[in-house]
């Protein structure tokens, strides 16, 4: 094939996946960008230029400090949690513990279902009063608590959630990475005389590395990305102790209709992502090991 | 031969009329978003409301649209406005006339209020309901579902307290007095009944105006540009409801659920809720024990804000959709089904004609709660409303859960929330 | 080994076994509690009797409530929608950047992963007023067209149709198959399990989607099981938990159903999207 053909058959075959990209990742980036110059229209009044009006008024927000804070309270609290509890349950479920396939189904199910369900059933859960929660510690003699209605345990409960629902996910990945792991290894470091945890130090937590790596992003964009659950069950309350900051753009942008506020909110939000990934493949780029 | 024109003719006539009573059977469509705020079948009411309107109009299609709560029937009101797919009218908050205004979603009913009759159908309604409807000498909402907040009690409980339980708290005083009698304790020192329970979620800004209406203040202006949240008055309201539960420990701590405060009741966790008196037939259905009704209980006067949603028109839609609109509001505010509403919810029926009628008096002398937010109404003030409405009443609703999480104390909370509306509402003072 | 180390084995078996299921009964207690809650009356909601009847009330009550006929309806459009589109689509450009070389090529897939970190789901406001000038607010289309290019579909393609011997594309082309001919012919069988896997996390995405659906819907006919569920269970009214677990459980059956049935094919598809 000649290289012009090449060239053509190239472009050509790129064409209506890259536009449509283009049209909804690419160009909304840069649209949030020129839009958040540009002040609300209003009825009769038009948009104008402001220049960094947003911008400022972001600083001065209380809500948006709040809202960044808890997303990073957030992302702290959910992410190396959900990886930890995904590398034990990927271990056992791929070790020789009895009932595993009940096992993998028990942990993998919540993955399954949309957050929106996932948020109604804790919501029933966290009930004051009669919720299963409440019932629960109850029988235990802990005092009663309003998990959702209290600014220091709402963030908290939610993660619960998160957590709840996403380890499931990550477990597979990592199920998928032991699977692929040599046995000679294992059986080699039991002639030698290795404990289990120092083969797990050593030998398989290194090479789950790259996994970890996928999982580590995937897991920071839910962190940011999904904030269903805050819909159905706090709506950012109490006092915006749960606002997240897609929540609040979300909130800004069609609650109270002032969409040049919510992108710059939008173009926090972007940076943010674009730190993450940037840390992400540098940093860990250096200590991933392949085998 | 002399027949065939004569046929033709005939015949001409004929599609010609067939094809005009086509034309007027096209039936006009009309459709409203309508929110839910309280527990029952609603749904199925307002559908029945519907086809009772297009059986007695066979030229007219009614398409109710549930849309969620209060704040998500506004949203998609606005969103489908912007779309240009807006519906013919809506049940919305009474409170959010001016984002409605502002946004040039919404014309005002005067031009359809012509002859004597309309304008003896419009004085027809409850002053106090009408309050939240005008702005500009112009009517732009019409009532609806309307409620006021009541005090419900658990008569069991009272009596087992040693109160009279046909008698509710009248006071401030009373209310914390009766309250501490009736919060009962495990042995493990755990709460197993509350006193008194004040929903914060949702709208706590609504229940907050009980307290502070009582305290004999207002909260904004009536043209919707200002408001006075740091006065002492309703600092003090707010320190009241604070004491509540961290003072007194009457009232569950931190943010109470308004969706399942009733309940809480029904499961009798507490003996006395404030809650919208729309909820009274689902109350009526569900608590398996003897309840009451009262008005609010006074501080300096009684008082309760006004709640609930108004009809408004949207501008986008046709004329002839427009006036079918106007034929079904008028219907379904008539003194008949005013009343009927009013049974079937618990809703206050918006007309004083409406509780003349015989339906109407009969459910009263069956079930006399049903009167009590009629009774009220001498009471009630205008809900909290100004432009740029649901961002100023998250501005106070944030300040009242700070408060009652023990966040910041209620002089800077309240503080707060006034710097944030002062802020909001500048652009609007000219 | 040893039989004190043999033994000390054994115990710390048992102690990780005990702990697995453990864990495993604490991941499935929310669903099972909302699964009871479901199939027993109201009065059971906040009340546990073992020996409560079961009833299909709450189901029959949750379906006549809101229109989740057409929801389903809805969504399975808008899922097949989006896989036929992604399917089209991401083999093309996957084959474009496995098979092909132009100038830009890197850059271009450089570009194209960005969406991995910057989906449509953090672009909500800008994203909706590009619909809106496309005329396209409030269709089942508009939900699925920011998706229809998904960078992880054409990443994991590409990845796949790398590792296809160039020896058969090459036999193919002497035999003389036109490029597409090459596509569907020899590239497009042989990344078979890697479409099924595909399909199947895609499939699970957007039918769990919710945000994005919520913004740019408005009205019934376009509206997914999602936001369906949303709507209706929105907490102003005085809640009723059967009825709510009881739609929960009715918006996420056919997933849940298909799941457990397929569990191992679900299972190889995220597993093997993540080797990739």
């Amino acid at each position: 094939m000649t290289r012009t053909t090449q060239w053509l058959y190239g472009w050509l075959l790129l064409l209506p996946a890259v536009a449509l990209l283009a049209l909804f990742t690419h160009y909304p980036t840069l649209g949030t960008l020129w839009h958040s110059f540009y002040s609300t229209p209003r009825g009769a009044r038009p948009a104008a230029f402001v220049g960094l009006d947003n911008y400022r008024q972001l600083v001065d927000d209380p809500i948006f400090w709040q809202a960044l804070a808890n997303n990073l309270w957030y992302a702290a609290g959910t992410i190396p949690l959900s990886i930890a509890l995904a590398v034990a349950m990927a271990a056992w479920v791929n070790g020789r513990i009895a009932g595993r396939g009940l096992l993998r189904l028990a942990y993998f199910t919540p993955t399954m279902l949309p957050m929106i369900a996932v948020a109604n059933i804790w919501l029933f859960f966290y009930t004051p009063e009669y919720g299963l929660l409440e019932k629960l510690t109850g029988a235990l003699g802990l005092p009663a608590h309003n998990w959702l209605g209290s600014r220091s345990t709402a963030l908290p409960a939610l993660m619960a959630v998160t957590v709840w629902k996403e380890a499931g996910l990550f477990m597979i990945f990592y199920l998928a990475a032991l699977q692929q792991m040599s046995p000679h290894l294992a059986e080699a470091a039991a002639i030698e005389g290795a404990s289990r945890w120092y083969f797990f130090r050593r030998v398989t937590f290194p090479l789950l590395m790259p996994t970890t790596l996928f999982v580590l992003v995937n897991a920071v964009i839910n962190a940011f990305r999904l904030v269903d659950h805050i819909v159905v069950m706090t709506r950012g309350g109490p006092d915006n102790a749960t606002a997240l900051l897609l929540y609040y753009i979300y909130e800004i942008g069609f609650r109270f209709w002032d969409p040049a506020y919510a992108a710059a909110l939008t173009m926090v939000l972007l940076a943010l992502l674009g730190c993450a990934a940037l840390i992400q493949f540098w940093f860990l780029e250096r200590r991933v090991h392949y085998q | 031969m002399k027949r065939n024109p004569f046929g033709r003719w005939i015949v001409g006539v004929v599609a010609a009329a067939l094809s005009a009573l086509a034309l007027a059977q096209t039936p006009v469509e009309i459709s409203f978003y309508y929110p839910v705020a309280v527990g029952g079948p609603i749904t199925k009411i307002v559908d029945g409301l519907a086809a009772d309107f297009e059986k007695e109009n066979p030229g007219v299609k009614v398409k109710p649209i549930y849309s969620g709560a209060y704040q998500d029937s506004l949203t998609k009101a606005l969103t489908a406005v912007k779309s240009n797919d807006a519906p013919t009218m809506s049940v919305l908050l009474s409170t959010d006339m001016y984002t409605l205004i502002d946004e040039d979603a919404v014309i005002p009913f005067d031009a359809f209020i012509k002859t004597p009759e309309d304008q003896a159908w419009v004085k027809g309604f409850y002053p106090a309901f009408m309050e939240n409807s005008q702005t500009g000498g112009k009517i732009w909402g019409i009532p609806f579902q309307r409620s006021t907040i009541v005090l419900y009690w658990n008569k069991e409980m009272f009596r087992d307290a040693g109160l009279d339980p046909n008698k509710a708290p009248a006071s401030w005083k009373e209310m914390l007095e009766y309250a501490q009698k009736l919060t009962k304790r495990d042995g493990s020192g755990k709460v197993t009944q509350w006193g008194v329970q004040i929903p914060s979620t949702g709208f706590p800004y609504w229940l907050f105006q009980a307290l502070t209406t009582e305290n004999g203040v207002q909260l904004m202006n009536s043209a919707g540009t200002e408001t006075y949240f740091d006065k002492p008055e309703v600092v003090e309201a707010l320190q009241y409801w604070v004491d509540l539960s961290t003072k007194y420990k009457v009232h569950p701590e931190g943010i109470v659920d308004w969706g399942t405060t009733p309940k809480d009741f029904f499961e009798r966790k507490m003996a006395m809720m404030w809650t919208t008196t729309g909820n009274l037939t689902n109350v009526r259905n569900n608590a398996k024990f003897d309840f009451g009704v009262a008005m609010l209980p006074a501080n300096k006067r009684r008082g309760s804000p006004t709640g609930g949603g108004n009809f408004y028109l949207f501008k986008q839609a046709k004329p002839e959709q427009q006036a079918a609109a106007m034929k079904f509001i008028k219907w379904v505010t008539s003194p008949a089904r005013a009343a009927q509403w009013g049974i079937d919810t618990g809703y206050v029926a918006v007309r004083p004609d409406a509780w003349e009628t015989p339906a109407m008096k009969k459910y009263v002398a069956d079930f006399p709660a049903a009167a009590v937010a009629r009774d009220q109404l001498q009471y009630a003030m205008a809900e909290l409303s100004t432009h740029d409405g649901p961002r100023v009443t998250k501005a106070l609703n944030d300040g009242l859960q700070a408060a009652l999480t023990g966040a910041k104390p209620s002089a800077q909370a309240m503080a707060d929330a006034q710097h944030e509306a002062d802020r909001l509402l500048r652009p609007y003072r000219k | 080994m040893s039989a004190l180390a043999h033994r000390a084995s054994g115990l710390g078996h048992g102690v990780e076994t005990v702990g697995a299921w453990l864990l495993g009964a604490l991941w499935i207690l929310p669903l099972a509690y909302a699964v009871w809650t479901a199939f027993h009356g109201g009065e059971f909601s906040t009340h546990f009797v073992p020996s409560a009847p079961l009833t299909l009330e709450n189901f029959a009550k949750a379906w006549a409530a809101a229109p989740f006929a057409r929801y389903f309806v809805n969504t399975i459009a808008l899922c097949a929608m989006i896989l036929a589109a992604q399917l089209v689509l991401c083999t093309l450009a996957g084959y474009a950047f496995a098979r092909f070389a132009f100038p830009g090529r890197n850059t271009l897939f450089a570009l194209v992963l960005v969406q991995l970190m910057i989906m449509p789901d953090v672009l909500i406001v800008e994203n909706y007023r590009t619909m809106g000038l496309l005329g396209l607010k409030d269709t089942i289309v508009a939900i699925g067209l920011p998706y229809m290019a998904s960078a992880f579909g054409i990443f994991l393609l590409r990845q796949t149709f790398k590792t296809v011997p160039k020896e058969l594309d090459e036999a193919a082309r002497v035999e003389g198959c036109t490029p597409l001919q090459v596509l569907w012919k020899v590239y497009v069988p042989l990344a078979r399990p890697v479409y099924v896997a595909y399909a199947l996390v895609s499939v699970s995405y957007h039918w769990n989607n919710f945000l994005w659906p919520l913004i740019i819907t408005n009205s019934v006919e376009s509206r997914p099981l999602t936001v369906g569920l949303q709507v209706f269970s929105a907490t102003d009214q005085g809640i009723d938990w059967s009825i709510i677990t009881a739609a929960t459980l009715l918006t996420t059956a056919p997933l849940l159903v298909a799941f457990l049935l397929f569990q191992r094919q679900f299972v190889q598809s995220f597993m093997r999207a993540g080797i990739k």
